[in-house]
């Protein structure tokens, strides 16, 4: 059943990359973009300044979203590493300047403001929850500092933000949940219910999952939002129709691992078939005790935990570089199991920063306008080092990039790949074109 | 699901969070009654409950019920010491004075919250049950270990209520609350007894912690949720007054199980919180108190 995209770069996907890659050039304009693309010239221009690039990484440090913030934080960390020592950009190094956010939309915000006031930095990056997101992008905006999100929202392409947004670095929930729902259709039954946490990020997948499974023929019997603060579930639980074939489960928050193993208390081994998303157990081990009704059950994953058989040469770099084992926990203590499905947005990202800052020429804030231009101009990201999750496209329109899904199955407490969607499954028609907003 | 067993559900639920709150809320109530002291640190003494009993029971190896017992004695002890700590370094120092400690249990909190983000982190981390019995009902299954945290908190609150009755300890305590001054007239050392109140407060927050850490993972925010809900159960109650606490516990638990279940867990705290603003205008001193702070 698994259909396997093919990652292998065509000749034609390179010279496509190429032209893109003038394309942005040809943004910038004028001599400087022209001196770079001579190589020889680039030491003498980079003269100008030899002076940290500074990137604010703003980081869930605490709150409810500690435990992806820590795993962002050693990927940006990883990424800033792997990065200077090739070079850096343009020449110059990059400083990472890390402020947390508490995963609170004010004090993101405030974090936004620091990074471009206080900190002067080049350009702020990094942060995952929605609401943060929503709550930091219009200072962003008003104080016109590039903000690079890895936050699955579909905000960003929604057009709810704002020019200075960007999602270059990791796919949006409505692409992810659009490509899931002929899985879940033909495999797992059309009968879904779906318990999804109350704020932004919980409303795209209720919103996108149930309509592209009504497309289908399918039919979501209930919506069960649950706050994203709450300790106790099974309460929730009862308002599953007992017609259910599938729950479709997507938590988030510190209390993850109590909404699954109370759902298995529940439910026993007479469970209707699950699918989830690996929020709902991300940073959790999967042979945790009490997890076991789990298995033969179906999980969303933005990049496989777990490295399987055939990893491909660039995953093990990215593995190796931020530490984290084979099986998807630290190298430095088993127990410590990674955001490993969603913190490959950050290596992404600053990869997409570096091109894009090397594509326009940056030299100051002065570039941050040339910097939006030459991102936007970017369509093909080949399967690589700097992309190891796979190939990516990205739409300059919607500031949004689009890639390959991945479904796992549980089985002997870990989780086995078992279908690969292609980047076209995940397209959706653009709602908005940033492009045209001035700066 | 049917409406018989959804009750039952709804009802075991709100059983389980009716004997936390209880708990918690004796621990609170006790304190106001003795020392005339609002402590607003009460939640982070529950937090620091369930972070100990994390710490305790990843030290012991073995089946998780050897780490259950060692948090259920080791988490409360050093609880009371940090608040009898407290209570001789702050407290004390202010006369107990009623708005000052306020001020004084509000940086309280803040430095415990504090300090377990410093060492402890921001995860949530798991605390395994004492035992993994599932109990298979014909229409839902239930965790057997709620069922225990249910009969623990009786049995604990009966040992609370044996503590003040029936010895001299509780003597002096209710002696101490009835009128400090003429208790100290009698030779009653009251400073002592109240440093003693503030740590046996503190203990009863942290027992409740670890009672429920098996069931709702231990994290450094976990203190606020608890600190409303054993202030909404304190005021119904009535300010000092034991059994109107432990009556009030079980009518908000419960309501809140079963409000939970059939609508919505935001509804049931509306509702709390509306029951609390009618028992402010029409019975100042709550359901079962008898005079004003």
């Amino acid at each position: 059943m698994a259909r396997k995209t093919t990652q292998i770069q065509t000749p034609a996907a390179r010279a496509r990359s190429r032209r893109s890659v003038l394309k942005g050039l040809a943004a910038t304009g004028g001599a400087l973009a022209g001196a770079q693309a001579l190589p020889g010239l680039v030491p003498y221009i980079q003269a100008q300044s030899s002076a940290p690039i500074k990137i604010g990484f703003q980081v869930h440090r605490t709150g409810i979203g500690a435990a992806y913030g820590r795993w962002y934080d050693r990927t940006t960390t990883a990424a800033a590493r792997v990065i200077n020592e090739a070079g850096g950009i343009n020449g110059r190094p990059i400083e990472i300047i890390t402020e947390d956010d508490g995963t609170d939309p004010k004090r993101g915000a405030e974090v936004v403001e620091k990074f471009a006031t206080l900190h002067g930095c080049d350009i702020a990056f990094g942060t995952l929850f929605s609401h943060v997101v929503i709550g930091s992008s219009p200072r962003a905006g008003e104080l016109k500092i590039p903000y690079f999100v890895v936050s699955e929202g579909h905000h960003v392409a929604s057009g709810m933000l704002n020019r200075y947004t960007l999602q270059p670095g990791i796919t949006d929930v409505k692409s992810q949940v659009q490509a899931m729902a002929p899985f879940v259709h033909d495999n797992l039954g059309r009968k879904v219910t779906m318990i999804f946490p109350d704020f932004a990020f919980g409303h795209d997948h209720r919103d996108y999952f149930s309509a592209a499974l009504e497309k289908l023929g399918g039919e979501v019997v209930a919506k069960i939002a649950i706050p994203p603060t709450e300790s106790s579930f099974t309460r929730y639980f009862p308002k599953i129709p007992r017609d259910t074939e599938v729950i479709y489960h997507v938590m988030v928050g510190p209390a993850v691992l109590t909404f699954v193993k109370e759902l298995g208390e529940f439910f026993g081994s007479s469970r209707p078939e699950l699918f989830g998303f690996i929020d709902s157990l991300e940073a959790v081990d999967i042979a945790t005790p009490g997890l076991e009704f789990l298995e033969g059950s179906y999980f969303w994953e933005g990049n496989p935990r777990y490295a399987g058989a055939n990893p491909s040469e660039h995953d093990s770099f990215y593995r190796a570089q931020v530490g984290v084992d084979a099986d998807g926990a630290s190298l430095d203590d088993p127990k410590d199991v990674s955001t490993y499905a969603h913190m490959w947005g950050c290596w992404e990202t600053l990869h997409v920063v570096k091109a894009g800052m090397e594509a326009a020429g940056y030299q100051g804030i002065g570039d941050r306008a040339a910097l939006i231009e030459a991102v936007e101009a970017m369509t093909d990201l080949p399967h690589g080092r700097a992309h190891p999750q796979g190939a990516k496209l990205f739409n300059g329109k919607t500031h949004q990039v689009f890639g390959h899904q991945y479904i796992s199955k549980v089985g002997g407490g870990r989780m086995t790949l078992a279908h690969t969607t292609s980047i076209e499954d995940t397209f959706y028609p653009d709602e908005v074109d940033y492009t045209t907003q001035p700066f | 699901m049917d409406f018989g067993p959804y009750l039952l559900l709804a009802s075991m639920e709100g059983a389980v969070q009716a004997a936390v709150l209880a708990l918690m809320a004796l621990g609170l109530s006790l304190v106001f009654g003795v020392m005339r002291v609002v402590n607003i640190a009460h939640g982070e003494f529950f937090m620091l409950g369930a972070v100990l009993a994390w710490w305790f029971t990843s030290l012991v190896g073995g089946h998780p019920a050897f780490g259950f017992a060692l948090a259920l004695i080791g988490a409360p002890l050093i609880v009371g010491l940090v608040a009898v700590a407290a209570d001789l370094l702050v407290l004390k120092r202010l006369d107990y004075d009623p708005e000052r400690t306020i001020v004084a249990t509000i940086g309280l909190l803040y430095i415990i919250q504090q300090l377990a983000l410093e060492f402890y982190g921001p995860d949530a981390r798991p605390v395994a049950a004492p035992f993994s019995w599932r109990i298979d009902l014909p229409w839902f299954g239930y965790s057997g270990y709620k069922l225990f945290v249910i009969a623990a908190a009786v049995v604990i609150m009966l040992g609370v209520w044996a503590l003040l009755t029936r010895t001299r300890i509780g003597l002096v305590m209710r002696a101490t609350q009835f009128d400090s001054e003429t208790a100290q007239a009698f030779g009653i050392p009251v400073g002592r007894v109240y440093t003693m109140v503030f740590g046996l407060g503190a203990m009863l927050a942290a027992l409740a912690a670890v009672l429920i850490v098996p069931i709702q993972q231990a994290h450094y925010l976990m203190g606020g949720d608890p600190l409303l809900l054993s202030f909404i159960v304190v005021i119904i109650g009535g300010l000092g007054s034991l059994r109107g606490t432990v009556v009030a516990a079980v009518l908000i638990g419960m309501s809140d199980g079963i409000i939970s279940v059939f609508f919505s867990p935001t509804l049931a705290k509306i509702l709390a919180t509306l029951l609390v603003a009618l028992v402010l205008v029409y019975r100042p001193t709550g359901l079962f108190g008898t005079r004003t702070a």
